[in-house]
């Protein structure tokens, strides 16, 4: 089971490495969210800072929750995923494979970028730390959540907006607790940060043990 | 058309009630149901709004403002009611393949999603003169929103699939992954240190004044069974709609066009 994850993993980053548009263009709108905030409430430095971990945070939820409409949908628009479907393996670890190389590709270069656009809002490095863990842990989080968006949704009319319809209201705890650690101070042991770092670490693990059996459940309902 | 002989050989003993699990045989206990809840509502609405409007003192703090209690609390109780009983539906569906209880969760959603609406747009009317805010991010206020953007999505979902099984048991998957929403608005306002005031009544009594208290249960009441006329009525409406190819539902529309000269 555990060679079929590896291969499923390694097949969807070959083929998302040959479609390197698609990787940039995520990074891409990634940066252009971030960028066009300040044009929105102004150059004002101290309205920045405050406002830094929020943007950031949704910016990269939508950015993630763009490319999830990939997810699924070229292998079941050629076929493949219903050969993985019938094959011996259970489809959540299937799934898990295929979320965990859409977070490598899609999650984890946000997370790498952030710190780097937190510099243009204002932030120092050591309030960017928080920052990039809050996003380390909460993109898989929210990779997994949209998979099951993307499960639903797939085939259907509606497209993206369907999907984001679908995927934003149950990422909002990640969100919120997100943002938390990332806003809060590292300082103290029973700070608001730690308490949410924690709390998004939970949520990744409810995310991580639901969340491939209900895609894959999901999955079974689309391709009937 | 409908005998008790033709089904009553399938049913489980003792269990004669399963029948109205079929859409062709609830289709007219439904319709027998309706005008009995919409006079009880009424009924119960007149009187609830008596005592809430009348009979019941002005508020120590907050006056005569503190009355859309009236409407505001049974609608807030009913959107997470109706969502729990939409999962529960979507689910019976799911795990029993039946059309019906897929249909129910359909007919459920739009009230659902009208409850919640009134529950904010109440809750932001009495927020205005005593808060003095239209709306605060608090914990309560904003999973109870949450909450209705669950409802227009599961709305969303089963509108953009065309394969209405498919749309049900997709839908079903997605209301349940949004049932966990209800408990976090209940208990909201233990949890988190909100500005939305704490649960006024518990297991151990309440904290208000009886008839405050009996006008709002009787408030409760009255829409809950206006909500269970609608989704009924609902209901019957998406059985004509998914049945529209079986012998039973193309004589009844026979009928409702032979008497309703109005009509075709």
């Amino acid at each position: 089971m555990l060679r079929v994850w590896w291969h499923v993993l390694r097949r969807d980053l070959l083929l998302a490495l040959r479609r390197r548009a698609d990787l940039a263009s995520t990074l891409a709108f990634f940066v252009l969210v971030c960028a066009l905030f300040p044009f929105g409430v102004g150059p004002e430095a101290g309205l920045l800072r405050t406002i830094a971990p929020g943007v950031l945070w949704v910016a990269a939820l939508l950015a993630s929750t763009l490319a999830l409409g990939r997810l699924f949908a070229h292998d079941h628009a050629d076929g493949t995923l219903e050969q993985l479907a019938l094959s011996g393996t259970p489809l959540a670890v299937i799934v898990l494979a295929k979320v965990a190389a859409h977070w490598l590709v899609a999650g984890l270069p946000l997370v790498l970028l952030a710190p780097l656009l937190a510099l243009q809002f204002g932030l120092s490095a050591e309030d960017a730390l928080p920052l990039g863990l809050s996003l380390l842990l909460g993109t898989p989080a929210l990779s997994l959540v949209g998979a099951l968006g993307a499960a639903l949704t797939l085939g259907a009319r509606g497209g993206g907006i369907l999907l984001s319809l679908l995927v934003l209201p149950l990422s909002v705890p990640v969100l919120i607790f997100g943002v938390g650690a990332a806003a809060g101070d590292m300082g103290e042991a029973g700070s608001t940060a730690i308490a949410s770092l924690l709390l998004l670490g939970g949520l990744l693990g409810g995310a991580l043990a639901l969340g491939p059996w209900a895609s894959a459940a999901a999955l079974r309902i689309a391709l009937e | 058309m409908f005998t008790t002989s033709t089904f009553a050989a399938g049913l489980p003993a003792g269990r004669p009630w399963l029948r109205y699990a079929a859409p062709q045989a609830f289709f007219p206990l439904a319709g027998k149901a309706i005008p009995w809840l919409l006079g009880a509502a009424l009924l119960l609405a007149a009187f609830g709004l008596y005592l809430g409007l009348l009979a019941a003192p002005p508020d120590r703090v907050q006056g005569d403002a503190y009355r859309i209690i009236f409407v505001h609390v049974p609608v807030a109780w009913l959107s997470m009611l109706i969502y729990l009983a939409m999962a529960f539906w979507a689910a019976i569906g799911l795990v029993f393949n039946t059309r019906l209880s897929s249909m129910m969760a359909s007919a459920l959603a739009p009230s659902g999603a009208l409850f919640t609406f009134l529950a904010l747009w109440t809750g932001a009317l009495w927020g205005r003169p005593t808060w003095g805010a239209w709306w605060v991010w608090d914990a309560r206020l904003t999973s109870e929103l949450l909450l209705l953007f669950l409802y227009l999505g599961f709305m969303a979902l089963q509108a953009a699939l065309d394969d209405p099984r498919r749309a049900d048991r997709a839908g079903a998957l997605l209301a349940l992954a949004g049932v966990v929403n209800v408990p976090v608005i209940y208990f909201s306002v233990q949890w988190w240190n909100t500005l939305h005031q704490g649960a006024t009544l518990s297991a151990r009594g309440a904290s208000m004044a009886p008839v405050m208290l009996q006008a709002m249960l009787v408030m409760t009441l009255a829409l809950w069974a206006y909500a269970i006329a609608a989704v009924l009525q609902r209901l019957r409406g998406i059985v004509l709609k998914r049945e529209r190819h079986t012998a039973w539902v193309q004589a009844y529309l026979k009928e409702i066009k032979e008497t309703r000269h109005d009509l075709g």
